[in-house]
């Protein structure tokens, strides 16, 4: 109970500065809605809201998934191979220059209005946070670990899995916990391009209704959904980051 | 294990041009402990590292060589001042790690025994995290072991240690390294003069060997000689060698 009980606290405490922002501007609802009606939308639109929601998430969650293993994937290639890092690591920073989310419109020209344009966009947001923390985890071996790998006449492979990914995973574990706060952003920009589900979609079109507070109870939803996302991946890697 | 070999160091180091060493013969009698004692920077690791076929940072020019013509390089184990154990591993898997990363089967039998050797059977499923630093030191003195190499390298193992487990390791390593060649790498005169067969005291100037007390080692820490040897060894520290 007293876990919760900061986070309970301020939450009550945004939802007042709000409602009291609401009070005494006495703004129309389309232009700020109070808490009051956002929650009374949110509950008469709850199956609508759950509907979109199912579809971002199950974007999301694909996402995470390929984006976990693809960047898994390329810090181990880079960490074997100096060419690889000769070759690559130059353009990987290259991307990170770019607004990745300028390239959403042509995904959807590539992949469709459907899911997989939405799991990519989330792919190319969270692959390269993944990629970098891991590869530098896989790069700062403590140099003692591998003098005595040396000594005991260990091929680089087996010093790869048995002591320098172990020794990574703690910066994997903050690698995948960032990208489960980044993914939901990159399948919601994924969504305002071109989608017909979603809560991005869903979010676009309650604003161009003026339903401000539709939109207001579908951007918390996205909130929520990450936030239990970001702590759903604390958890399962606990394990990982050392932490008991 | 095969016979423990002599092995010779001969040669001079220079890191980016500046000489680190100078021309210096060094020879770890077989199955003897060759002490080498100096303080911060004469390049006394580096001669262990050399001898190990580590990374040094500098440049060697000479040859390492062992009695037996044999190449030296697969036939040492390594320890030093920091216990190397795998943090995510258990006692029992540091120890057998060698085995692992060679892609072999890892002999329970003598794990087992020498885990008992250092008293820590009870502590075999434990990660390291939960031992206390005489412990850690003694699971890497069994992984150094379990590699079963005629040649021993140690690279001031127990200089981290409080003064009741640096004696209590001292006598431990010295009963299970017998008949090893074993090169410590130490700056603590009292170490030397307890467990060297022969003692070279490094400084930039070069080796001068001291001879040792005559007593078996491990040398007890009242012996008279011993305490008298040390007091030399510091001496000869403090002066910088004549």
């Amino acid at each position: 109970m007293t876990r919760w009980l900061p986070a309970v606290a301020a939450t009550l405490f945004a939802l007042a500065i709000w409602q009291a922002v609401v009070s005494l501007t006495d703004l129309p609802r389309f232009i700020l809605p109070g808490p009051v009606l956002v929650a009374e939308t949110w509950w008469q639109s709850r199956w609508l809201i759950a509907e979109h929601t199912a579809v971002t998430a199950l974007e999301v969650l694909i996402g995470l998934a390929c984006g976990a293993v693809l960047g898994v994937a390329t810090a181990l290639q880079l960490a074997s191979s100096r060419i690889a890092r000769v070759l690559v690591q130059p353009m990987l920073v290259f991307t990170q220059a770019l607004p990745v989310f300028a390239l959403a419109p042509i995904l959807t020209l590539w992949l469709g209005y459907g899911l997989w344009s939405k799991v990519a966009m989330a792919v190319l947001i969270i692959y390269f946070p993944i990629t970098a923390a891991f590869f530098d985890g896989l790069m700062r071996t403590p140099v003692g670990y591998l003098d005595l790998a040396r000594t005991m006449q260990a091929s680089p492979r087996a010093v790869l899995w048995h002591i320098r990914v172990p020794a990574a995973l703690p910066q994997l574990a903050s690698g995948l916990r960032l990208a489960a706060v980044y993914a939901p952003i990159g399948a919601v920009i994924g969504e305002w391009v071109g989608a017909s589900k979603g809560l991005g979609y869903l979010m676009l079109l309650a604003n161009g209704r003026a339903k401000t507070d539709l939109m207001f109870a579908a951007m918390l939803t996205l909130g929520v959904l990450s936030v239990l996302l970001h702590l759903a991946m604390r958890r399962a890697t606990r394990r990982m980051a050392g932490e008991r | 294990m095969t016979p423990a070999p002599a092995i010779t160091v001969a040669g001079s180091a220079s890191i980016d041009g500046a000489r680190l060493f100078a021309p210096l013969t060094l020879t770890l009698e077989a199955a003897q402990w060759t002490c080498l004692l100096g303080g911060s920077g004469v390049g006394k690791s580096t001669v262990l590292r050399l001898i190990a076929g580590l990374e040094t940072g500098a440049e060697f020019s000479g040859a390492i060589t062992a009695s037996d013509d044999a190449p030296v390089l697969k036939r040492v184990a390594y320890m030093a001042q920091d216990d190397l154990l795998l943090p995510w591993a258990t006692v029992a898997q540091n120890v057998g790690l060698g085995a692992r990363l060679r892609g072999e089967q890892v002999d329970r039998a003598r794990l087992d025994d020498l885990l008992r050797r250092v008293r820590l059977t009870a502590h075999a499923a434990k990660r390291p995290a939960e031992l206390s630093g005489g412990q850690r030191q003694r699971v890497a003195l069994a992984r150094t072991l379990m590699e079963d190499k005629p040649v021993v390298l140690l690279d001031e193992p127990f200089s981290a240690l409080d003064a009741r487990t640096r004696a209590d390791m001292q006598e431990l390593a010295a009963e299970l390294l017998a008949g090893r060649t074993v090169l410590l790498v130490t700056h603590d005169p009292a170490e030397a003069a307890r467990l060297g067969h022969s003692i070279q005291v490094m400084t930039a100037a070069g080796l001068t060997p001291v001879a040792p007390p005559t007593a078996q080692i491990p040398r007890a820490v009242d012996d008279a000689a011993t305490l008298e040897c040390q007091a030399a060894l510091l001496r000869m520290l403090r002066e910088g060698v004549q």
